[in-house]
């Protein structure tokens, strides 16, 4: 040990703890470098847990797999004629409903977590409030590219050729990775109000299903009635699921990206204060 | 510069609906005591302690901690001070070293200080052989310990123990008790939440007696005790017809009056000092009189609430009316 070092570096030698030096030490809130710190701190703390639990990759990686095969044998010829023929709208859409659900699953751990004793402990601490959320959803970012790779590496094995190449390949990932990060928001939003992990995961549903069946991920828009086009048209999953597409299959950048890049600013905009703010309220 | 003391609440108030949890309780906890509040189940004791580590709101009154206002600065009120709960809050899915090196990181320590930090202080606590074991595997006391340690990381000025002991054996709790002495002799200023009145009297140089959410007295332990009444010397004689002569051989040695009940043959003596114990025994024998069992009894917490409030400790209809 060294010699010269301060109070907070030997936090248990002989050095006398002393108040008034502490309160002058203090600050009313965290720099936004102690921010990132924090919220790096956290994202460490959930990748530890899903290294001890396993398990909870069991729906990145079933999802795909399952989903990818199924409806491309059962759909493909009804809908584009042949299995080949709707690979190109289905693959898309299985990325954008893979990455939904791992959405949900965000919102129901943070509930989950939030009920265990270490909260308290997170919350006594002088940390920001953004710090316990925002650290698993960097964390999360593994599970939204395990799960578009391993979608797109399943579409690949039963004769999926996008034609946007590599390059089209990485960027239509990317931006599901990022849609999914944002999307979670509203997850963790949900996540903080909710009595139950068992609420967030009932109302997670309820809101999971219509975005992605009411999308083009499966369909394509015009065989639909047409108020329910409408809803598609507005449904935030369509232009991300035809982005992807435009990348996918042209490897071209169009306004569809745009769309879907701007609709993910707005969403983390609007939800990551609302759930900062209703964790904060929550203590 | 003048000591604006560790804690000063006023008028503190925590309403649960209409039911008042703390109601009015007024605390001045002085820099490097330690402090006890003494109460039984439900008297308020954690939540007027959430209240002032910013864990729950403060529906009325005032409170500053070292001079720094709870309700305005909750950020630098977390910087001053260490809180362990009545429950153990540490991650159950990490291990010992692992939550102390979190929490040190979220402090805002750099890495190989959080790794040197978690490492001496695991030492401190005998936690080294299970460091790094999950936490599934660790005892009530090891999880305590743990808990202490995670609160001591930046060594804050101020540390709020809930209930440091409940549920340890003796041997733990000794240790505890001598860890929390350490802490004031560093220069930390200790309030600590207890049910046992043993407790505040072997640890706290003050003590608040709440219950209902209202403090019923403040002194120190010794002036409590006195304001209670003595320990007592139970007896139960071999033959219970023998009560009347024993009686009298303690009224002879004592000059105090026992309390009696023939049918069992036992009595209760009140004892002023413990050390005439040995005398009303070396009494008994002389006049050939045979003790089945002894005991000495402290005053119990109970008793100090009935002295003081005029109602048991453990008070059912109240718990009930608090649901
Ligand atoms: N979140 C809450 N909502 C409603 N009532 C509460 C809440 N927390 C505590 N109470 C009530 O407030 C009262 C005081 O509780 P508190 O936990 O502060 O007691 P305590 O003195 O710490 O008791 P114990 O010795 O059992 O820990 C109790 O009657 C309890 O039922
Ligand atoms: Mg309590």
């Amino acid at each position: 040990m060294t010699t010269t070092s301060t109070m907070t570096e030997t936090p248990l030698t002989a050095r006398r703890v002393d108040p008034s030096a502490a309160v002058a030490r203090t600050t009313s809130r965290s720099s936004v470098r102690e921010v990132w710190v924090q919220v790096l701190a956290m994202a460490w703390r959930a990748l530890k847990k899903m290294r001890r639990k396993p398990e909870q990759f069991f729906d990145v990686l079933i999802q795909p797999l399952l989903f990818t095969a199924m409806f491309a044998f059962i759909f493909g010829g009804a809908i584009s004629g042949s299995v080949s023929d709707y690979l190109p709208v289905l693959i898309p859409g299985i990325l954008a409903q893979t990455a939904l659900t791992v959405c949900m699953a965000t919102g129901v751990q943070l509930r989950e977590d939030m009920d265990k004793g270490v909260f308290d402990r997170f919350k006594s601490l002088p940390i920001a409030r953004v710090a316990p959320l925002a650290g698993p959803m960097i964390a999360d970012l593994i599970r939204y590219g395990i799960a578009s790779v391993l979608t797109l590496v399943t579409g690949l094995a039963i004769g999926y050729r996008p034609g946007g190449g590599v390059l089209g390949c990485v960027g239509g990932v990317a931006l599901t990775v990022i849609s999914g990060w944002s999307l979670a928001w509203i997850f963790t939003w949900l996540g903080t109000m909710a009595r139950s992990a068992q609420s967030v995961q009932g109302i997670s549903m309820m809101i999971m299903f219509p975005l992605t069946f009411l999308s083009n991920a499966f369909v394509p828009a015009e065989t639909l009635p047409g108020w329910l086009q409408v809803f598609v048209k507005v449904n935030p999953v369509s232009h991300v699921v035809s982005a992807v597409r435009d990348l996918f299959n042209d490897g071209a950048v169009t306004a569809e990206v745009g769309w879907a890049v701007i609709g993910c600013v707005v969403v983390v905009v609007i939800f990551a204060p609302l759930a900062v703010r209703s964790y904060s309220r929550k203590m | 510069m003048a000591d604006l003391g560790a804690v000063r609440a006023e008028n503190l108030v925590k309403e649960f609906g209409d039911f008042r949890a703390v109601d009015g309780i007024d605390l001045h906890v002085r820099q490097g005591e330690i402090f006890g509040v003494l109460g039984p189940n439900g008297a308020g004791k954690t939540t007027m302690l959430r209240m002032l580590a910013t864990l729950l709101s403060i529906d009325g009154g005032h409170a500053e901690i070292f001079g720094v206002d709870v309700r305005r600065e909750p950020h630098r009120i977390r910087q001053l001070v260490g809180v362990t709960g009545q429950y153990a809050s540490v991650d159950e899915d990490l291990t010992a070293r692992e939550n102390l090196w979190l929490f040190a990181r979220l402090q805002g320590l750099t890495g190989t200080r959080a790794k040197t930090i978690a490492g001496e202080l695991l030492e401190r606590f005998g936690l080294q052989e299970a460091a790094d074991r999950p936490l599934s595997q660790f005892s009530g006391g090891m999880r305590r310990r743990l808990d202490l340690a995670s609160s001591l990381i930046t060594r804050p000025p101020l540390i709020f123990l809930d209930e440091p002991t409940t549920g340890l054996d003796p041997r733990t709790r000794g240790q505890m008790w001598d860890t929390i002495r350490e802490l004031v002799t560093d220069g930390s200023t200790i309030l600590l939440t207890t049910q046992y009145l043993d407790e505040a009297d072997q640890l706290a140089d003050r003590v608040a007696v709440i219950d209902r959410g209202r403090k019923v007295a403040e002194d120190t332990p010794d002036a409590l005790k006195t304001q209670v009444g003595d320990s007592t010397l139970q007896l139960s004689l071999a033959d219970g017809s023998d009560i009347a002569l024993a009686a009298n051989i303690v009224r002879r040695l004592l000059g105090e009056e026992p309390v009696l009940t023939p049918e069992s043959g036992r009595m209760n003596i009140p004892l002023p000092d413990p050390n005439r114990a040995a005398d009303v025994l070396i009494g008994l024998r002389e006049a050939g009189l045979g003790i089945s069992s002894v005991s000495v009894a402290k005053p119990t917490l109970d008793e100090v609430f009935l002295a003081l409030t005029g109602h048991g400790a453990v008070d059912e209809p109240q718990m009930e009316a608090a649901r």
